[in-house]
């Protein structure tokens, strides 16, 4: 069988555009936080303790060697912002793992120990991690900690069904991807009564995310850099 | 041949000597004695048979590590047709082996094996109540 010019141009959009059509059926999770929400209980951190009991998150106070999922930051600092309006001036904001898009801890990960899922998830696999700390140094948000010492002293109350981590392991958040394989929303986002986080599939047009997004305008941190990240803040 | 009764009680010393630590342990009572294991109480069946995991347990948990982290398939269908949990601590040590010092260490470090470093990350729920009533 021959096949020519015309019919091969046919077969290989046929073939794009299913495989756009394939992609475009994938999860895409994300996260929204309603800023206004979240400042109505400032000193709130319902979420913080919930993802670190979830995921034995090891509780360090030297700033050094601390290690950080989920915590806050004041607002111009987590935003780069030149102005910011004063409602927002020193307050703080939410910061976990943007999964970004276009992650540069992936790119830079040298045994493919993080990596990006099919569902977006920037996806970390502590056994594999060999603690060169590249993708500490490329994640514009300090999304990334290191264990500097055995984190386990550290941790005060030790959830069996989750492991720890170990000396000489980078790690973050991971969007609670093991609550999400038993249907169930991510630690923090359960644990936030103002309903202040909001989480969900952004390739859904009928999910919560999508429906946040269009109510109000919405940020993403350090968009400049071009890594697309998927939580997005209500301002 | 004159220094046959010297070569041969020579290698008779030398014989003796080398294999000096088997003898002690034969004197001592604690050599060849295989490992005494706490089997599970209540279940009968383990993931797969018990020949397999004997000599492939290790196989198998870095198969589940890697369907579970990599891949996010956490249910493995087993040789009977059960279904359960890829999970170190949630399967095999929560319903079967609770007494993993009695188990898996007594077995590991008669054969010398220290090695695997599953622990230093992954819980074992029985330290946990150790830990927490001190």
């Amino acid at each position: 069988m021959s096949i020519h010019r015309r019919g091969f141009i046919q077969i290989a959009g046929a073939a794009c555009a299913l495989a756009k059509l394939a992609k475009g059926a994938n999860t895409r999770w994300a996260m929204v936080i309603d800023q206004q929400k979240c400042l109505k209980e400032e000193n709130c951190d319902k979420c913080i303790k919930a993802c670190t009991k979830t995921h034995n998150v090891p509780e360090i106070h030297d700033r050094a060697h601390e290690v950080k999922w989920i915590w806050k930051e004041r607002f111009e600092n987590a935003f780069n912002a030149e102005s910011v309006p004063a409602v927002l001036q020193g307050k703080p904001v939410l910061t976990f793992c943007n999964h970004c898009d276009n992650p540069p801890c992936v790119r830079v990960c040298p045994t493919q120990a993080t990596w990006k899922r099919s569902d977006g998830i920037v996806m970390m696999d502590w056994h594999r991690c060999i603690g060169c700390r590249y993708c500490v140094a490329a994640c514009p948000y300090g999304s990334r900690s290191f264990n500097w010492s055995d984190p386990r002293p550290y941790i005060h109350e030790l959830n069996s069904d989750y492991p720890t981590r170990t000396k000489g392991v980078v790690e973050k958040c991971t969007f609670c991807e093991e609550r999400l394989a038993k249907n169930q929303l991510p630690a923090c986002v359960e644990a936030c009564k103002a309903k202040a986080m909001v989480f969900g599939d952004l390739n859904d047009p009928q999910s919560e995310v999508r429906k946040a997004l269009g109510s109000r305008f919405a940020l993403r941190r350090k968009p400049e850099l071009g890594t697309k990240p998927e939580v997005y803040y209500l301002v | 041949m004159r220094d046959r009764g010297i070569i041969l009680s020579g290698l008779g010393i030398f014989l003796v000597l080398i294999t000096f630590p088997v003898w002690w342990d034969i004197a001592q009572g604690k050599s060849s004695k295989p490992p005494e294991l706490k089997l599970p109480v209540t279940a009968k069946q383990c993931v797969a048979p018990v020949e397999f995991m004997k000599t492939s347990h290790m196989q198998l948990l870095v198969e589940w590590r890697e369907a579970v982290v990599r891949n996010g398939d956490r249910t493995f269908h087993s040789y009977d047709g059960k279904t359960y949990a890829r999970s170190l601590t949630g399967t095999c040590l929560k319903q079967c082996h609770e007494n993993k010092a009695e188990f898996c260490d007594r077995c590991h470090s008669y054969a010398g094996e220290q090695g695997p470093y599953c622990w230093d990350c992954h819980v074992d729920p029985a330290k946990l109540t150790l830990r927490s009533s001190r």
